[in-house]
């Protein structure tokens, strides 16, 4: 078993078994359903609109190189600096290059899940920069030294009390209920920090070829703070976050805002068009974008899984799934928790570890109902269930399944086996079968009857 | 209509009388109802878990089985679901893929055989229960039924249909899941079986054998007092 299968296999068990905890992680997720059917009735029709959306998506991932050719060419003209990185150590080392080269000391950071995957904070800091989180939910995690739970609502599974303590203990503010009051804390202290950063990095939710502008979106304003007060912005993306068009926006930043949050739009939605121009009077000095692979290619080229590069991180799939409800997101132990997590991230970091995610599901379907962008993603999990059991099959798999293939090509052999089952099944659940012990442990099975339904069919009246 | 049943291995074995409520109902509706007793199981267990060379031994047999059936109707949406979506899909590019996307065209399930196929909702069951729905999985997102059980059951004489919360929640059976993960199965089961406890119904009805058993293994062992039953038992009810 993979250390991350068996880390996964004891937090979740713990998380499963934490029902207040799960009865908030419900709650919290109570209002958004709400919402987020209230704004897709305001759609015309919000299945055509999802055609729309994927279609976009696919349109510039299906021509990957030439759209991101067309992007970087009109980023440069804009006068940004494009660095491209094929994994994380080199997207980390061009940032702590751009930070040594221009003798930086403080960053700001605004809402990046790339950033959490190529783990730039913990490599800034061991380099000595100070780095603050801007977004207020990342920076309660930032202070509570753990990873984001949900790759959009870092913090959900935190109760108020807690951020209050939290605040208390690191910032020194007196314990309060009130999350405005909680929100003003954080402003203020964050304040400072925008005008104290020297560098600030971003993410970006779309990159449009057409215009070469990073587009971003977000609920607090952090962003545009932490791309504007800093003399330097740096952006980190996937390199599959470019679309072709300027107008496909017209369709993907409401979907994202509905399908994620439950909003009609997200309150800030900005795009960034490179650095302070001659006689403009505020905005950086330099902009770099620093473009990632990490792997991407990898799932470019499987034309099965392809689709899964559309995912614009609206967080639809993680709202609506039982596994991550019941779990919660750190149990997953990844940078994308959910559905689309245990979709990428076997192709991202390796099939023979994380291959459990896709296991850890009940194929209900849910993501892929959910999903604005039409990702089939209960049918990728059974796709990397299949790559695992063929790359690196285990040996019980194999001798389950092909025992069970034995008996059940043979009607008769499946008929006497079924008979034995039924005999002597009040006995089998006493024992600590694989399976079925498990199973036994919260659950009866239903009373064997004396008669199989072929048994009776053959003969009605015995 | 000649109709060929086909019958979980599950049913067969645990729950028969879901395979012999479907055949009677079938039967009272004038139909002609076979059973082929070479068919087993049609591989889900093998396909679900990415064992997919040994799913594709049981579609290729499963394709000998039902060879010349006219129409195959099975009590499960998530075993139709399997000889449906995804047998065309375990056997594209191979030599069966023809016969693969011809059985998938004449298989139903049984509801949906009901209701979309011969276009009936009042098969003359009577049945004065409060009974609330549950929607398998498989059936609702793989087939899309969502209406077809309900307009059945609404029709049958005396019953009492109430949804429930959480209704498209999926129960947390999910074949070979419920075991190799049983604290998430275990949670989810109580996600479910608990909102289904609270609609205050005598039965919990579903066109899911496989999800029955989930639901009603866990309501078994909390002790509550909701009973899980198939369609296919309601709408053979005639007393």
């Amino acid at each position: 078993m993979s250390d991350s299968k068996a880390i996964f296999l004891k937090d979740a068990a713990v998380n499963a078994a934490d029902g207040d905890q799960r009865a908030f992680i419900r709650k919290a997720l109570g209002g958004y359903y709400v919402n987020r059917d209230l704004q897709k009735a305001r759609y015309r029709d919000w299945e055509r609109a999802r055609d729309a959306a994927s279609l976009a998506k696919w349109s510039a991932v299906n021509d990957l190189a030439a759209v991101l050719e067309q992007f970087v060419a009109n980023f440069e003209r804009n006068g940004g600096v494009v660095h491209w990185a094929r994994d994380a150590a080199e997207a980390r080392d061009i940032i702590l290059k751009i930070a040594a080269d221009n003798q930086a000391k403080a960053i700001v950071k605004s809402k990046c899940m790339t950033s959490e995957e190529i783990h730039l904070n913990d490599a800034l800091e061991k380099a000595g920069y100070g780095v603050v989180e801007s977004d207020l939910g990342e920076f309660i995690q930032q202070l509570r030294g753990e990873a984001p739970y949900h790759f959009v609502f870092p913090c959900m599974h935190v109760k108020r009390e807690a951020i209050s303590e939290l605040f208390t203990k690191h910032l020194g503010t007196a314990p309060t209920d009130s999350p405005e009051e909680l929100t003003m804390i954080a402003r203020r202290h964050l304040r400072q920090l925008y005008v104290d950063a020297d560098i600030g990095i971003t993410g970006a939710n779309f990159l449009v070829a057409e215009t070469g502008q990073i587009s971003i979106t977000e609920n607090e304003g952090n962003a545009r703070l932490t791309a504007a007060l800093p003399r330097i912005h740096v952006a980190l993306s996937g390199i599959e976050k470019v679309v072709r068009h300027l107008d496909d926006l017209s369709v993907l930043l409401p979907m994202l805002a509905t399908a994620g949050a439950g909003q009609p739009m997200t309150c800030y939605n900005t795009l960034y068009s490179g650095p302070r121009k001659e006689g403009e009077c505020d905005g950086p000095e330099q902009f770099h974008l620093v473009l990632l692979d990490n792997s991407r290619t990898r799932l470019l080229a499987d034309p099965e899984q392809r689709d899964a590069l559309h995912c614009i991180r609206c967080g639809a799939c993680l709202n609506v799934c039982p596994i991550f409800k019941n779990i919660g997101g750190l149990a997953y132990g990844t940078t994308y928790q959910g559905p689309i997590g245990s979709v990428i991230t076997p192709h991202l970091r390796g099939l023979k570890q994380w291959n459990h995610l896709s296991g850890a599901s009940s194929l209900c379907g849910a993501c892929t109902d959910a999903c604005p962008v039409r990702i089939d993603l209960h049918h990728h999990l059974l796709h990397n269930r299949r790559n695992a059991a063929k790359e690196a099959p285990t040996l019980f798999d194999r001798v389950f399944h092909h025992g069970f293939n034995f008996v059940i090509k043979r009607p008769w052999l499946f008929a006497a086996g079924g008979r034995i089952f039924r005999a002597t099944l009040p006995l089998l659940q006493k024992l600590p079968l694989p399976y079925m012990g498990a199973w036994m442990k919260t659950r009866d099975l239903p009373e064997a009857p004396a008669r199989s339904f072929r048994d009776q069919w053959k003969n009605p009246d015995a | 209509m000649r109709v060929s049943l086909f019958v979980p291995c599950f049913v067969d074995q645990l729950t028969p009388q879901v395979g012999l409520a479907t055949a009677k109902v079938l039967k009272r509706l004038g139909h002609e109802v076979e059973f082929r007793p070479a068919q087993t199981c049609c591989g889900q267990p093998s396909f679900n878990s990415g064992q997919w060379d040994v799913a594709r031994e049981a579609a290729v047999r499963a394709l000998g089985v039902f060879r010349g059936a006219e129409v195959v109707v099975g009590p499960s949406g998530s075993c139709v679901a399997m000889m449906r979506q995804f047998y065309p899909e375990l056997l594209k590019g191979t030599p069966h893929a023809a016969e693969a996307d011809d059985l998938a065209a004449r298989t139903f399930e049984f509801s949906e055989f009901l209701v979309k196929k011969l276009g009936v909702t009042d098969v003359g069951a009577k049945f004065a229960k409060k009974v609330t729905y549950h929607d398998g999985c498989h059936a609702l997102r793989e087939l899309r039924l969502k209406e077809e059980p309900r307009r059945l059951l609404r029709a049958v004489k005396g019953l009492e249909l109430i949804e429930t919360e959480e209704g498209e929640t999926c129960c947390g059976f999910g074949g070979l899941f419920s075991a190799k993960f049983p604290m998430i199965s275990t949670a989810m089961a109580q996600v479910k079986g608990g909102a289904l406890a609270r609609t205050g119904a005598d039965y919990v009805v579903s066109s899911d054998p496989s999800c029955l058993l989930q639901i009603g293994g866990w309501l078994s062992r909390e002790g509550k007092p909701i009973l899980p039953l198939h369609i296919a038992e309601v709408l053979a009810a005639d007393a």
